[in-house]
């Protein structure tokens, strides 16, 4: 076995032998094998077109809407092949945030949060709604910012705060996982210290994979960090040893600023 | 020295021929809004007279009628109603036809548009749109006069409108999604949404204004169509609200009162009713694609 990837016991997820091509031949993502620890923030990091974001949005099956891209491999949510299931049943257990802020334009706030339910068709009681809408503003700590305007549009928010909505949004459908690809990158220092701050109080129920740019982000939040570089997971590690002391040569020179 | 004086030399002349560009610039714009206001100044001085509470709410006097209130320099009596009530409900009927269809092609287009069959409409959509309105008053006679309503109709008057409709919805609809940033649909997918829904849910919403301007223009389009109408609606000296029975329009009367010396003034009236109808169309459609812009 390759020491510079960890083994991860009992893991959530597990992906097995991921490749990934944009065009025939081509891999944007090549034979990459890992395990997600439940109730933690994993990191991935690599210079910029290494195939960051290919792998994290193959996790929610984001590829299979454009069908020129080729996946193969497996990935296991609780022992089951997510390839094997609908992936409409899977994208409900695993939640997205986009690296801009996204929330529906056309929707309040509060219809932004429960958007998961409305555009699934889901009837619930308003109780229910407002529980819901309240308890997961709550979580990400825009509540109280909002919630004389919940029925606003939420485009009128700043960046930040929009963000923070589309992390309850992603919240307020009760996912297992939550992915997020540079949640922050389009974020000011005092926007983005807020969302990490909430993704550290966020692990506690959620397993969070976070693909990012920043490495002094991934240092500060992270428990496991990958390292990518061409489309190979390269290392693989406990956040703190991959920073202290990398195994790879590569994993190294990225970590001292000598490319990326 | 002499280097600095050739430059103020050239700067004089940039300055100059700037200002002979602005000027031309206004002039030209000038030009080219002062049809509309010479039209809209004669419609409102000649028409206005006319234009009261019985306009609205009575049919096209007869040739009679009008002769006396000529002869004794009153007010020609009656009005336009059957012309309106056509014109309305043919408007409707065809934007009842042309909306579903040409939404739904364009949201097809935007969606798919590399491929082949995406093309081959995409063309189709441009031709429609060249096709001289009189030869689709024709194909609506062959198809609905002839055959399905069996005379001239409401119905086959809106088949007419509906083609002409169709083409500008298409390629507005297929603009104005193609605008919409992919990231709302990924959003929308990225909760477990179905692609129907995501296309009647999100993106549909999201463009409902362009969708909204693109039927207006369409609409304000159609509205003066004469030459179809004559065809296929025919004209009626009554209110009629029965699509398979002949009907009036607006442009309709407008001819009518054309070919008849008494009833000049009625012109006048009516294409001022129309250039406003117009009018308020695409200033409506201006708003909407202002004020819900996103
Ligand atoms: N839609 C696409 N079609 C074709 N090639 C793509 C597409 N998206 C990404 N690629 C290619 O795949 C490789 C990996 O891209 P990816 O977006 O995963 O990189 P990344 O690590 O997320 O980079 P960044 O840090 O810049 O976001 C790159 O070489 C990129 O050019
Ligand atoms: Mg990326």
């Amino acid at each position: 076995m390759n020491d510079a990837i960890i083994q991860i016991n009992s893991p959530l997820l597990t992906i097995e032998r991921l490749s990934i091509a944009y065009e025939p031949g081509k891999y944007a993502v090549q034979d990459v094998n890992a395990g997600i620890k439940k109730n933690s923030i994993t990191a991935i990091m690599g210079p910029s077109g290494c195939g960051k974001s290919t792998l994290l949005r193959a996790i929610n099956r984001m590829h299979e809407l454009y069908p020129n891209t080729e996946v193969v491999g497996k990935i296991f949510l609780d022992n089951e092949n997510i390839f094997e299931i609908s992936a409409i049943e899977l994208r409900r257990k695993i939640g997205m945030v986009f690296q801009r802020p996204n929330p529906f334009p056309t929707m309040s706030i509060y219809d932004n949060v429960i958007a998961g339910y409305k555009l699934n068709g889901k009837k619930l009681k308003r109780s229910v709604k407002d529980e819901i809408v309240e308890k997961s503003l709550k979580e990400v700590a825009l509540w109280e910012e909002v919630k004389d305007a919940l029925f606003k549009r939420g485009t009128f928010l700043s960046g930040g705060q929009q963000q923070r909505l589309c992390v309850a949004r992603a919240l307020a459908y009760k996912p297992e996982i939550i992915l997020m690809d540079e949640p922050t990158s389009a974020l000011d220092p005092i926007a983005t210290t807020k969302i990490e701050d909430l993704l550290v109080e966020l692990k506690k129920d959620y397993t969070i994979i976070l693909v990012t740019h920043n490495m002094s982000q991934a240092a500060r939040i992270s428990d496991y960090s990958m390292f990518m570089y061409l489309g190979e997971l390269i290392e693989y590690g406990k956040t703190k040893n991959i920073f202290s002391n990398p195994v790879d040569k590569r994993t190294e020179a990225y970590l001292t600023g000598k490319f990326g | 020295m002499q280097v600095s004086i050739s430059h103020k030399k050239l700067d004089l002349r940039r300055v100059l021929k700037d200002r002979i560009f602005y000027i031309g610039v206004i002039v030209l714009s000038g030009i080219t809004v002062l049809p509309l206001i010479l039209i809209l100044y004669k419609l409102v001085r000649e028409g206005i007279s006319q234009i009261n509470f019985d306009f609205f709410t009575r049919v096209a006097p007869n040739t009679l009628e009008a002769m006396v209130a000529v002869a004794n320099n009153e007010t020609i009596p009656g009005g336009i109603a059957n012309g309106i009530v056509g014109t309305l409900l043919m408007v409707a009927l065809a934007s009842l036809m042309a909306v579903p269809v040409g939404v739904l092609t364009g949201v097809y287009l935007s969606e798919n548009p590399e491929s082949r069959f995406a093309g081959t409409v995409r063309t189709i959509a441009d031709i429609l749109q060249g096709v001289p309105s009189i030869v689709l008053g024709v194909i609506a006679y062959m198809w609905v006069v002839r055959h399905i309503t069996n005379g001239y109709s409401a119905l086959a008057g809106s088949t007419s409108l509906s083609i002409m409709m169709l083409p500008l919805i298409i390629r507005s609809t297929e603009e104005t999604l193609k605008m919409i940033p992919e990231t709302y649909k990924e959003a929308a997918f990225a909760l477990g949404v179905p692609y129907h829904k995501v296309l009647f849910k999100v993106l549909i919403p999201s463009g409902l204004s362009g969708l909204l301007t693109g039927i207006l223009l369409a609409v304000s389009r159609i509205i003066g169509e004469t030459a179809p109408l004559m065809l296929t609606a025919l004209g009626s000296s009554r209110i009629n609200l029965n699509i398979a029975q002949p009907t009036s329009a607006v442009p309709l009367l407008i001819w009518e009162f054309y070919n008849d010396p008494n009833m000049v003034k009625l012109i006048w009236s009516s294409s001022l009713f129309l250039m406003g109808f117009v009018l308020f169309f695409n200033i409506l459609a201006k708003r909407i694609s202002k004020r819900w812009k996103i």
